[in-house]
């Protein structure tokens, strides 16, 4: 070791800025804060929707207070849904006498039910003139109907005026039969869906196939006596047995009738309600962590599994959530043969030259065009132009009332499809650029023709890409709104797409959409503060089922690519 | 291997002399091929493969000889602007006639690449790929052929157990081996080997030489190397070619030890290419 200053294989330790600059460290930093900033708006938004959409659920405690202000004092049993601070300079401004003297107050949102009684079922109240708040465990929730939730204490529950049940003689049986009665009217609001839906309903559409079948044979001009006959005796059998299950119905509407049950508001006014209107009833504060639980499950399902009621602010989204999947189906199955077919001439079969750069440069921009653009081009094109020739075709017979010349199921389809069919071409390109010309010129070389070799080979080993492709088609579809409100999203449809009646897939039907339900519960809505929760719980769905729909077809290409592993030694 | 002295006694071959009137199996005559119009490949090239023979062709990289290789089973049709002119007789029918049918003439002339190309398919579904566009899916006759195709291979041994593996679980050389099995499953006339051993090691090399030899009592073989040694070893006839020209073709006895040409050998000797 001669040499005096050696060279140093450590670390320079200079901490020089130019240094640190150029050590690539920033860029490292640079990145990882976008990816946090990133994932952390993802976190934030999911949890928001999950905090405010499924805390909707959870039977919350309910108050009982007295609100004085400076001229009456009122009562008040409700729930708290959201809390603000105001300044006090604003409420005195609106006309408030505010007893404190500080710069804030706070102001709560109450729930407060009982619309029809009351007018609002909410009610924003200034937290100092609430007082003597208690949390009785007897109050009572019911939820209904009609007119929302109903609020105050039980009295009474009685049939055709006769007394069933008093709460002052025993507390206990009267809330037992309360329940019971519940429970039967429930039980016979089933049977009494279930006749209408299913039995009634497949009478209804006997009976219009049977209207058409006159009509067509009219139009024939082929009506014979023995057709006509044969029609009349058709229809009075479906009649015989509307008439029998009408009285059947009759029956069970009568069973319903006449119960009711007394109840004291806040304001110790007493009312009777008919029972037979009620969905549940329950004593959240006198629930425990188990009940709560149990009630919050039930609330819950009942989100996912049940009909809208109340002009959509209560109730399920199942209509909602079944509409968006189905349509998304067909979506995929119309979009993916046709983006492979597509790919497949534009990248194996054309030559390559400016004519088919055009061609990727205009599909890679229909990917560009704003969708409700698409959304006016299938109401202009499929609807009007293909449904409205269909329906002169084949369906003559319901004229003037059009079957396919109206939005539905199957023109939003086939709307989202077209929206679609670029992201699908360019990915199902790309993985056919990517097939070794190896394989390619291995079949080839075995005699086989360049369509065996595309169906052997090719297609089974681009088949990943084309899941990508189709992936990132079902993510855009599932979220898409604005153009489904001009081809077959409607606020509220009277029957799923799917049923027992022949043809089973009724694609001529409009259906609900979640995307849709958001815009509608959320702005539309007659009673956005009982929608709001709705709003972000329906969100959340609509984030969740997009994601399951994505891993789905995730889990589906890695199967392929394991198994179409690319040769890349 | 490069290393060996070139020992062409050492390899049990049948001799071939310049004047034995062998028959021919495919004959080139003034064979020009075209990429783009104006770059010519292939300089009227004529020669004459003779039957169940291995013909090496040899020369630098960028020679021609894949190219001229790739002549004989039409795989240059599938290069955009490429033409050929002349003529190659297969049983003295031209191929490049506008009537042939291009995907018959391919299961009558073979051909393995240079890299391993199997299919990502099983070691069976491979092998049993040319009957099956062929139409042939019956299940004894798949098996009966399969099962021959890689003996023949000299590959049955390693693989019988695992049929239905992947074939991409095969190493380099026992991918190379399947698809010779591959192609001699649909039983060609001809093998077209382009360069089949430079992607493997020595021993996978061998093993691939050792089948060579064995190969070319049931079919004439054609084979394009860069390694001297192999076709020296491998080959009865060998064709030298230079800036896509055939230098000169002759019997590989007396190409390696008495080439006519200057050009032939100063390649052989090592002084360029």
């Amino acid at each position: 070791m001669k040499n005096s200053s050696p060279q140093r294989l450590a670390k320079q330790t200079a901490a020089s800025p130019l240094h640190w600059l150029r050590s690539g460290e920033p860029m490292i930093w640079f990145n990882a804060a976008a990816v946090s900033i990133s994932l952390i708006a993802v976190v934030g938004l999911i949890g928001l929707l999950a905090v405010r959409g499924f805390g909707h659920f959870w039977p919350a405690a309910i108050l009982q207070g007295t609100l004085y202000s400076a001229e009456s004092s009122l009562s008040l049993i409700g729930e708290s849904v959201e809390q603000l601070e105001v300044s006090g300079q604003q409420l005195r401004e609106a006309g408030f006498t505010l007893k404190g003297d500080g710069p804030f107050f706070g102001r709560t949102l109450l729930k407060q039910g009982n619309r029809d009684f009351l007018g609002n079922d909410f009610v924003w109240i200034i937290d100092e003139q609430l007082e003597d708040i208690s949390y009785p465990p007897e109050v009572l929730l019911v939820e209904r109907l009609e007119w929302g939730n109903l609020y105050g204490f039980l009295r009474t529950v009685s049939r055709n005026g006769e007394l069933l049940a008093d709460l002052n003689e025993d507390a206990q049986a009267t809330w037992r039969i309360f329940q019971q009665e519940i429970d039967n009217s429930l039980a016979i609001r089933k049977e009494i869906h279930a006749l209408e839906r299913v039995e009634i309903g497949h009478i209804n559409h006997a009976l219009e196939r049977l209207r058409l079948r006159e009509r067509q044979a009219e139009l024939d001009g082929d009506m014979s006596p023995q057709l006509q006959e044969e029609l009349l005796s058709a229809r009075s059998e479906q009649n015989a047995q509307y008439k029998t299950l009408q009285a059947e119905l009759a029956v069970l509407y009568g069973s319903m009738e006449g119960i009711e049950y007394s109840v004291d508001l806040a304001n110790g006014q007493r009312v009777s309600l008919p029972l037979s209107k009620v969905v549940r009833a329950y004593r959240p504060n006198d629930m425990d962590i188990f009940d709560k639980s149990a009630m919050y499950l039930e609330r819950l399902w009942e989100f996912l599994s049940a009909e809208p009621r109340e002009a959509n602010t209560e109730g399920g989204v199942f209509p909602a959530i079944f509409g968006t999947v189905m349509m998304v189906l067909l979506m995929s199955i119309i979009v993916t043969p046709f983006g492979v077919v597509a790919a497949v001439y534009l990248r194996e079969y054309a030559r390559q030259g400016f004519v088919t750069q055009i061609i990727r440069v205009a599909v890679n921009n229909l990917a560009g065009v704003p969708s409700i653009v698409y959304g006016v081009f299938g109401l202009g094109f499929f609807v009007y132009f293909i449904g409205g020739e269909l329906d002169q075709v084949f369906f003559p017979a319901a004229l003037p009332s059009p079957t396919f010349g109206t939005p539905g199921l199957m023109w939003a389809s086939l709307t989202l499809a077209l929206l679609t069919l670029p992201v699908v071409i360019v990915a199902t390109e790309e993985g056919l650029a990517r097939i070794p010309r190896a394989v390619r010129e291995g079949s080839l070389a075995l005699g086989a023709t360049r369509a065996e070799t595309l169906w052997r080979i090719v297609l089974p080993m681009a088949s990943p890409a084309m899941m990508t492709g189709l992936i990132l088609a079902v993510a855009r579809a599932a979220g898409e709104v604005a153009p489904l409100m001009l081809v077959g999203v409607v606020k509220l449809a009277p029957a799923l797409p799917l049923d027992g009646n022949y043809p089973f897939i009724h694609l001529d039907q409009k259906f609900m959409h979640l995307g849709f339900h958001i815009y509608d519960v959320g702005f539309q809505s007659p009673n956005v503060e009982a929608a709001r929760p709705l709003v972000y719980a329906t969100a959340l769905l609509l984030v969740g089922l997009i994601a399951l729909l994505n891993l789905t077809a995730v889990a589906l290409r890695n199967r392929l690519r394991e198994h179409y592993k690319s040769l890349d030694n | 291997m490069q290393h060996h002295a070139i020992d062409i006694s050492a390899l049990n071959r049948s001799p071939v002399n310049s004047d034995d009137a062998a028959e021919n199996c495919l004959q080139v005559q003034g064979l020009q091929l075209f990429y783009n119009a104006d770059v010519q490949a292939l300089h009227d090239i004529s020669l004459n493969i003779q039957k169940k023979r291995v013909t090496a062709f040899i020369g630098p990289s960028g020679c021609g000889k894949s190219s001229l290789l790739r002549c004989f089973n039409r795989m240059n049709d599938l290069v955009d602007g490429c033409r050929i002119e002349g003529k190659i007789l297969l049983e003295q029918e031209n191929i490049y006639a506008p009537d042939v049918d291009v995907a018959g003439l391919r299961r009558r002339i073979g051909m393995v690449f240079q890299k391993p190309n199997p299919f990502p398919k099983s070691i069976y579904e491979n092998v049993a790929y040319g009957l099956r566009i062929q139409g042939i899916n019956k299940k004894r006759v798949l098996d009966e052929v399969v099962e021959k195709s890689l003996h023949s291979a000299a590959l049955w041994d390693e693989v019988k157990d695992r049929l239905d593996d992947s074939a991409l679980g095969l190493s380099g050389g026992q991918q190379q081996r399947l698809v010779i099995a591959r192609t001699i499953a649909v039983e060609p006339e001809v093998l077209l080997l382009d360069e089949p051993a430079s992607a493997l090691d020595p021993i996978s090399t061998l093993k691939i030489e050792e089948l060579i030899n064995e190969l070319k009592t049931r079919y004439t073989i054609i084979i394009v190397t860069h390694n001297m040694q192999q076709a020296a070893r491998v080959s009865d006839m060998t064709a030298f070619m230079y800036m896509g020209k055939m230098i000169e073709f002759d019997s590989t006895d007396k190409l390696f030890t008495n080439p006519a040409r200057k050009q032939t050998e100063d390649y052989i000797t090592g002084r360029y290419g």
